[in-house]
């Protein structure tokens, strides 16, 4: 958060807000009305009643928490998905990883199932902030919120995962591919939540490698790769980028350069080379255009590199 | 702004506050509960000084809402020492000078906490990359490594100890 926002108003504001109650000093974030539903059910209808309020879902806050401390954001009432329990567990179904929304990305990063059925993800869950963040932080609210240089976005987005909403009408499956839209935005309709994330497995070496100025805070580019080898010829190959576009990218030119070939230094080459072809990152006081597109050039390299080691049989 | 019950147990004792849901973890410990031990920082998460233990694991109570933690079990630096006898985390950190202005260090000391009680051997190196969630302006974090690792010694040697007695 830091970096991005003015804070000029807080303190008048909270003064302006103060009850009767002369204990209640300094408060920082908006007066919003809240509850704790137990079931999805229950939830969506909450949503729904309260949609004229700008009800939101809160997860684990660690995104929507600092955001209304500095009210930038004013909901009016907030929907706690913590007491739901079937949102917080990790299943597997057949070749399919399901993870609750509500799942605690520390929770997610240390689980057996997600080490076998998602290892990438594993790996990135180690690049989000820092572990106080992560235990409160959860896997859904993260890809819900949807921040350009957030890694799980990236991440769901180059394993094909599918993302499991539902509202008042019943559920529907979103492929990450059409769930961001924007920054901060999503396929999330009004009166909907995100419900749980599938991740189906995939073989092959994952490597997801990050640039961010200290180790915790938001990275500049970020990396994430899944690479198949046949025999020494990469049968298929998975490439997203987060931080160089307003929403998650994938690089298909990437990818399609890769496929087919033995790989070697001239062929990870073109594939770095086609895709930063169609990249042109905004700049910011952190890095311009160029240089975070060479710092991707750099870090799809390495995370190419890193997949196709892990892969096994190069060459 | 309708007020919620919400039920806490810090450091063992167990006290209900009604709060307006907006209210942070860390006012309510501060205001309502009087346990100013628990500092408030940056107020988004990033600076690490509100750090206390929800359950055993740290969290920001800053960006936590009291509400989110109903039921919670909650630790805080006024929880380490035991009486007049400082918590060995306190103790080295007090011995090796792991503090200068010390308004990180109760942050500081409950995810130095959590990071030994799950791991008794600890390096330096997990200490340090440990300690990156929380910001010291002052140490340059180097006595601070210092105090946690010499800590977490004593507190092996200390639980070693107990455990042959009781053999």
């Amino acid at each position: 958060m830091s970096g991005l926002v003015t804070i000029d108003t807080a303190p008048v504001a909270a003064r302006s807000d103060r009850g009767a109650d002369d204990k209640e000093v300094a408060v920082k974030p908006p007066p919003f009305q809240y509850a704790a539903p137990t079931s999805v059910a229950e939830a969506v209808e909450l949503l729904g009643a309260h949609a004229d309020d700008d009800a939101r879902a809160l997860a684990g806050g660690q995104s929507l928490v600092p955001l209304m401390n500095f009210r930038l954001a004013q909901p009016a009432y907030l929907i706690d998905l913590r007491r739901i329990e079937e949102l917080t567990r990790i299943r597997t179904e057949g070749d399919t990883l399901v993870i609750g929304a509500m799942v605690r990305q520390s929770h997610a990063e240390h689980a057996p199932e997600v080490a076998l059925g998602a290892p990438l993800l594993a790996e990135a869950l180690g690049y989000v902030a820092h572990p106080p963040i992560r235990n409160s932080g959860t896997v859904g609210g993260s890809i819900a919120h949807a921040d350009p240089a957030a890694e799980l976005p990236a991440v769901v987005l180059a394993l094909d995962a599918e993302l499991v909403l539902a509202g008042l009408g019943g559920t529907r499956t979103v492929a990450a591919a059409d769930f961001f839209t924007g920054p901060f935005s999503t396929a999330i309709g009004s009166g909907e939540i995100l419900t749980e994330v599938r991740i189906p497995r995939r073989a092959g070496g994952h490597a997801f490698v990050e640039f961010a100025r200290t180790h915790g805070n938001f990275a500049l580019v970020g990396v994430a790769a899944v690479v198949e080898l046949d025999g020494g010829t990469v049968a298929r190959a998975s490439i997203a980028l987060s931080g160089v576009a307003p929403v998650p990218v994938r690089a298909t030119a990437a990818e399609e350069a890769l496929t087919g070939t033995v790989p070697d230094d001239a062929s990870i080459r073109a594939a770095v080379d086609a895709a930063v072809a169609g990249l042109s990152p905004a700049g910011d006081v952190h890095g311009g255009t160029e240089t975070r597109t060479d710092i991707a050039r750099s870090y799809l390299r390495r995370g190419i590199e890193l997949a196709l080691s892990r892969a096994g049989d190069r060459r | 702004m309708p007020r919620h019950e919400v039920t806490l147990t810090v450091n063992g004792r167990t006290s209900t506050v009604s709060v307006e849901p907006r209210k942070l973890l860390v006012d309510v410990l501060r205001e309502d509960l009087g346990l100013t031990g628990t500092h408030v920082g940056c107020e988004h998460g990033v600076c690490g000084t509100c750090t206390v233990l929800r359950d055993g694991e740290s969290i920001r109570s800053c960006t936590t809402f009291a509400v989110q933690v109903d039921g919670a079990e909650i630790r805080t630096v006024e929880g380490l020492a035991k009486g007049a006898e400082l918590h060995p985390l306190q103790d080295e950190f007090w011995d090796k000078q792991g503090l200068q202005c010390g308004y990180c260090t109760p942050g500081m000391l409950m995810r130095a906490c959590e990071i030994i009680e799950g791991n008794p051997d600890v390096t330096h190196d997990q200490v340090r990359e440990g300690i990156a969630s929380n910001l010291c302006r002052c140490t340059g974090y180097q006595f601070i490594t210092e105090a946690v690792c010499a800590a977490a010694a004593r507190m092996k040697a200390d639980s070693a100890e107990t455990t042959g007695a009781q053999a």
